[in-house]
């Protein structure tokens, strides 16, 4: 049993670490706002539940498991939330995304929130 | 320090400002690394938190890029150069960081930590070195601040009276920004009444208490606006909270005076002495988290209240 949750908490962990690393090779790489903002909101959102996850399956029934259980909540509402902030912010501003074909875009769907 | 270094040489001030808040957050981290949580707690939040935020604010009251420096620093660099080898030389006399035979971990800290329990009966002993053994200390701190929001009040003032400036019209379609921050709003408010009232069992007290709380009200600033979040907590009440906090601190200390004790000696305040410390420690630690939550408040509106500067 505790061989399973030593194993289980390190994939998470090392999953967790993946991602993060994948969240800032695209935030550095990808060419346009919109695709950096997407890269980093998506991948933290999913990295940072994992690696709570696999800290909390080595921790012992105690009142911190519960505690780390909220931040892992809180950053599930708050990360999206602040990547649709940022894009929404960015598309008020007037920049546009970077599509392929330019002709194609104009008469796109009004920005709703 | 390669931070440090990159928030010197860049010359926009918003990146500037965001490295800051990086170089706050991996210096929270060096704290927990040495094991000191409570600082550590107090560095993310005010350093990476509103810290951040005020900056920000300010910001927008000046230019983003910083001017090209027009003398050379080749002079600075060598006052700066030489005070630090000088400062350097000195901590070679220094006793190593944590080295059990120096005079610090000899004599002052073994009767904290011996005493401690005995003396004022709280688990936290941070909080009762701070707030008991060290009350007058901590209340100089919390003068410092208030007389910190005092200056920031006479430079700038609380800004024009609220009319919706220049409202920007995505404000009103941000619809998942206003219900999630409408969610989260009341849980930051508990949490950092939390904090304030955990202050003795865990890593806590009222400094972050303060600053959690003035970040709720920051945030429903910048969400809902300068005349709603006006309209929730006036900008005149902010001084006269201040004020109630430092008022709170010495009026505790004048009490055990009046008692008969030494300023500040929180045993006064009740039969059993480790009560009256109890006691002491929680009024102490409220006036501390009123006084910083109405400064940083209180700040954040004079920087907002400023209009935009036109370039």
């Amino acid at each position: 049993m505790n061989l399973l949750l030593e194993w289980t908490s390190a994939v998470f962990l090392l999953t967790g670490g993946f991602l993060c690393i994948t969240g800032g090779v695209g935030l550095l790489r990808m060419p346009d706002f919109f695709s950096r903002v997407h890269a980093a909101g998506v991948t933290e959102t999913l990295a940072a539940p994992l690696l709570l996850c696999g800290l909390m399956l080595r921790m012992e029934w105690s009142l911190e498991i519960v505690k780390v259980l909220m931040i892992l909540v809180f950053i599930l509402a708050t990360n999206p939330t602040a990547t649709q902030a940022m894009a929404k912010a960015t598309l008020t501003g007037g920049q546009r995304p970077l599509v392929a074909d330019p002709e194609a875009r104009e008469g796109g769907p009004s920005s709703k929130s | 320090m390669l931070i440090a270094v990159a928030a010197i040489r860049m010359r926009d001030l918003f990146g500037v400002v965001i490295l800051f808040g990086v170089y706050s957050l991996l210096t929270a981290v060096l704290f927990m690394d040495l094991d000191a949580v409570d600082v550590a707690f107090t560095e993310a939040a005010v350093g990476a938190g509103v810290t951040t935020v005020l900056l920000l604010s300010s910001l927008r009251l000046t230019r983003r890029w910083e001017a090209p420096p027009r003398h050379s620093p080749l002079l600075s660099l060598l006052v700066v150069g030489v005070t630090g080898a000088a400062l350097v030389y000195a901590t070679l006399d220094a006793p190593l960081l944590g080295d059990p035979s120096s005079p610090v971990h000899k004599h002052v800290a073994p009767r904290y930590l011996q005493e401690a329990a005995g003396e004022v009966g709280m688990p936290n002993i941070v909080t009762a070195v701070l707030a008991s053994y060290r009350g007058y200390d901590t209340f100089g701190e919390t003068l410092v601040i208030f007389t910190a929001g005092l200056a920031v009040l006479l430079l700038l003032g609380f800004g024009e009276e609220t009319k919706p400036r220049i409202e920007p019209a995505s404000m009103h379609e941000q619809v998942v920004l206003k219900t999630v921050v409408k969610l989260i709003i009341p849980l930051i408010l508990l949490y950092a009444l939390y904090v304030q009232f955990h202050g003795d069992f865990g890593a806590g007290g009222g400094f972050q208490a303060g600053v959690i709380f003035a970040t709720g009200f920051i945030l429903y600033e910048m969400v809902f606006g300068a005349e709603n979040a006006r309209g929730v907590m006036p900008a005149p009440l902010l001084p006269r909270l201040a004020a109630l906090g430092v008022l709170l601190y010495g009026g505790v200390g004048i009490f055990s005076m009046l008692a008969g004790k030494p300023f500040l000696d929180y045993s006064a305040l009740s039969a059993d002495p480790v009560h009256g410390q109890h006691l002491g420690v929680l009024l102490v630690e409220l006036g501390v988290g009123i006084t910083v939550f109405s400064i940083v408040l209180s700040i954040f509106y004079a920087l907002s209240g400023r209009k935009r500067r036109h370039d």
